[in-house]
């Protein structure tokens, strides 16, 4: 017997299912369902509120954030931010329509559209959505959207458009169902969830910020 | 069906060494207030965290109910996404199936996120044997790589370690240094970043492990703080994750509602710095990902507990947080218990895994005070289980000889009201009699147990049952 048959052969005998067509139909109705379950009242508010909470809970973990009136102004954001840290005009960059429609070099930014390499100091990445309950950015990985790019640089700039804010993370689920890419592909190879700035409490339960992944984390919020 | 390298039968000397170990103790006060609080807070600004636990709690025994079919459609699902599922029924296959995949890709060095279920199978030291080296990545697990211990803690492996102790293993370990012990914790941190940057940029596998499995899509969980699990799982050529089979759930509603409470309970965080969801191995035009995904699902032990007393346990999220609310815990700390689970949880899943003939004083080791069930998010009845292990070992003649005869000759008065109440207000009139002066003993024949470490309270002169029917 194979370990697969003799695994699964353990764990029925411990099951007492005198219907098993039943119990299949039950497993498979609930993968299909989606059901959600109770989700906190923090995030029954409208839009507005969402946006205002997205900002609360992401600077209580560490990002910085800043909004904008036009997406036309994303580069010269994005190169006053360095600038204000004293850091290079230059990032690796998600190679995403959204961020090559944006003129870069007329606010002095040097950008590469391609996955981060290990000497990239800032990484600019477009993300899905993001989430207010908890200022939770998600990013759907993809040949627009590296996954390094969330943890290998540094400072890690996301591009975020206030439509994209979301209540709760069930509704992440839903706009990414709904953005699927086919059986069995449904979903991106990788969905980043992140939460502010890398961190640990691993030396003496001390809180320190950056240690594998970003140390910085900004948000530029489009109005839109 | 073993947890590697148990040393759980030395409980007493190991607690005994811990309990005298200034250093530790000093660590280990850390502890105390620190991940509590911060869950009590947590707890109190979402008003909802406890139907969520009891939500949560549903989820899992839903699952658990109809594992066999869940873990089917999650096979199902990750082949659909072109991963590999392994099936591994105890910890020997496990490891065969983990070192055949990276001698496959002749893999040279490893990196790993921290993951529990790698300690229980003994991944590393198996890697090292067969010429892989292997990298803790998490600094906890970092930490205590360098300094060859197990993991103390399941969600902080190096909280019995003091930046002293750090900074001299980081001037052992990293030749850079040239000896300089390093005292200032940022610059210790900015110096594994740096050391393992390039652990990162070399390793040929990544290695995790999987706070949850979805059956709906696929998908491996982990949740994480530093970034070191998705550094490991995204720059190498394959990614492993080693799972133990009670970590899938149906959909990702349902692993959402288990989020909310995890992190609350783990750090008190309202929700972990990386929660990253893996399917199947890069795509085609994906600029980054591994070539290859395997998922080992491993049994070793787990179930041969469904249907029985310890059932609950496999609802288990691996929080840590009845760890930080265990007052044995706090004084002992983990490498006492001789397991890679250690505390309460440990002392439920270590004899459930290891057996109890290796592991019957884990079960002895709580006051059944209570805690780690209250705050559990999970609300594992962790003393009812306790008990049971208990019996089991009086059972199994595993507990002490005298303690046996003890609770022989205690039934034998409890059981015999008449001869009970003599010998009880005889002891505590000679007793009361005895210790009226001071108050207290602080030595009794019989009783050294007691008295090596505290004094002994000496009764009031006159049993419970005799002052009551002087009342009456």
């Amino acid at each position: 017997m194979s370990a697969r048959e003799t695994i699964l052969a353990r764990v029925r005998k411990s099951r007492e299912r005198p219907d098993d067509d039943a119990a299949r139909k039950a497993v498979a109705a609930r993968l299909a369902g989606h059901e959600r379950h109770l989700m906190p009242a923090r995030i029954a508010i409208d839009h507005d509120a969402l946006v205002a909470l997205f900002a609360e809970k992401a600077g209580a973990v560490d990002a910085t954030i800043e909004t904008i009136d036009d997406e036309a102004g994303v580069p010269d954001a994005v190169a006053r931010y360095l600038r204000g840290r004293n850091l290079p005009a230059e990032a690796a960059i998600a190679a995403h329509p959204d961020l090559d429609a944006l003129d870069w070099s007329a606010s002095t930014m040097t950008v590469h559209a391609r996955a981060p390499e290990a000497t990239d100091r800032i990484g600019i990445n477009r993300p899905f959505c993001a989430v207010a309950e908890t200022g939770t950015m998600v990013f759907a990985s993809g040949p627009q959207s590296p996954a390094t790019m969330n943890f290998l640089p540094e400072t890690h700039i996301a591009i975020l458009r206030q439509s994209e804010i979301v209540g709760g993370y069930e509704d992440a689920w839903d706009r990414l169902r709904a953005a699927g890419r086919g059986i069995g592909q449904a979903l991106p190879r990788t969905v980043n969830m992140v939460t502010g700035t890398s961190r640990t409490g691993d030396i003496e339960q001390i809180l320190q910020k950056g240690v594998h992944g970003p140390k910085f984390v900004h948000i530029v919020v489009v109005k839109d | 069906m073993t947890i590697h390298h148990v040393t759980s039968s030395r409980f007493k000397e190991q607690a005994h060494v811990a309990l005298g170990d200034a250093v530790l103790q000093g660590n280990l006060a850390r502890l105390k207030g620190n991940f509590l609080t911060r869950r009590a807070n947590a707890r109190a600004s979402l008003p909802e965290f406890d139907d969520l636990r009891d939500e949560g709690i549903a989820i899992k025994k839903h699952t658990i109910a109809h594992l066999d079919l869940y873990l089917e459609a999650f096979e199902a699902a990750v082949t659909a996404t072109g991963g590999t599922v392994h099936w591994a029924a105890d910890a020997a296959e496990a490891r065969a199936i983990t070192l055949a995949i990276c001698q496959d890709l002749g893999a040279r060095t490893v990196t790993k996120g921290k993951t529990m279920v790698g300690e229980e199978i003994g991944i590393n030291p198996y890697l090292e044997a067969h010429g892989i080296t292997p990298v803790e990545t998490d600094l906890g697990e970092y930490i205590i790589q360098l300094a060859d211990e197990p993991p103390s803690h399941i969600i902080a492996p190096a909280i019995h370690k003091n930046r002293e102790q750090v900074g001299k293993l980081f001037a052992q370990h990293h030749p850079h240094l040239k000896g300089r012990i390093i005292e200032d914790v940022d610059e210790m941190l900015v110096d594994a970043r740096t050391v393992l940057r390039e652990r990162f940029l070399a390793a040929d596998v990544g290695i995790t492990g999987a706070n949850f499995l979805i059956a709906e899509t696929g998908q491996t969980v982990i949740v994480t703080n530093e970034g070191n699990g998705d550094l490991t799982q995204l720059l190498p050529r394959a990614h492993i994750v080693l799972t133990g089979i009670e970590k899938v759930v149906p959909t990702l509603e349902d692993a959402t509602t288990l989020m909310r409470v995890l992190a609350r309970s783990a750090t008190g965080q309202e929700m972990s710095a990386y929660t990253t969801f893996s399917a199947g191995p890069a795509r085609p035009g994906d600029p980054d990902g591994p070539a290859a995904f395997h998922v080992v699902l491993i049994d070793n032990g787990r179930s041969a507990l469904l249907g029985g007393q310890t059932e609950d346990i496999l609802r288990c999220i691996r929080c840590g947080c009845c760890l930080n609310a265990c007052p044995v815990y706090g004084k002992v700390g983990g490498h006492a218990y001789g397991s890679n689970y250690s505390g309460p949880m440990g002392a439920i899943l270590t004899p459930a895994l290891a057996g109890l003939k290796e592991a019957h004083h884990l079960p002895n080791a709580s006051s059944l005070c209570g805690r780690c069930e209250e705050v559990c998010p999970m609300r594992i009845p962790i003393p009812k289980m306790l008990r049971h292990f208990r019996e089991e070992e009086m059972k199994m003649g595993l507990a002490p000889a005298a303690a046996r005869r003890g609770l022989k000759l205690w039934a034998m008065l409890a059981s015999r009201p008449a001869l009970w109440r003599r010998a009880t207000s005889l002891t505590t009139s000679v007793l009361g009699a005895l210790g009226r002066k001071r108050g207290r003993f602080a030595s009794l024949p019989l009783a050294g147990a007691w008295t090596d470490t505290r004094d002994l309270p000496a009764p009031q002169g006159a049993s419970f049952q005799s002052q009551w029917a002087r009342r009456t």
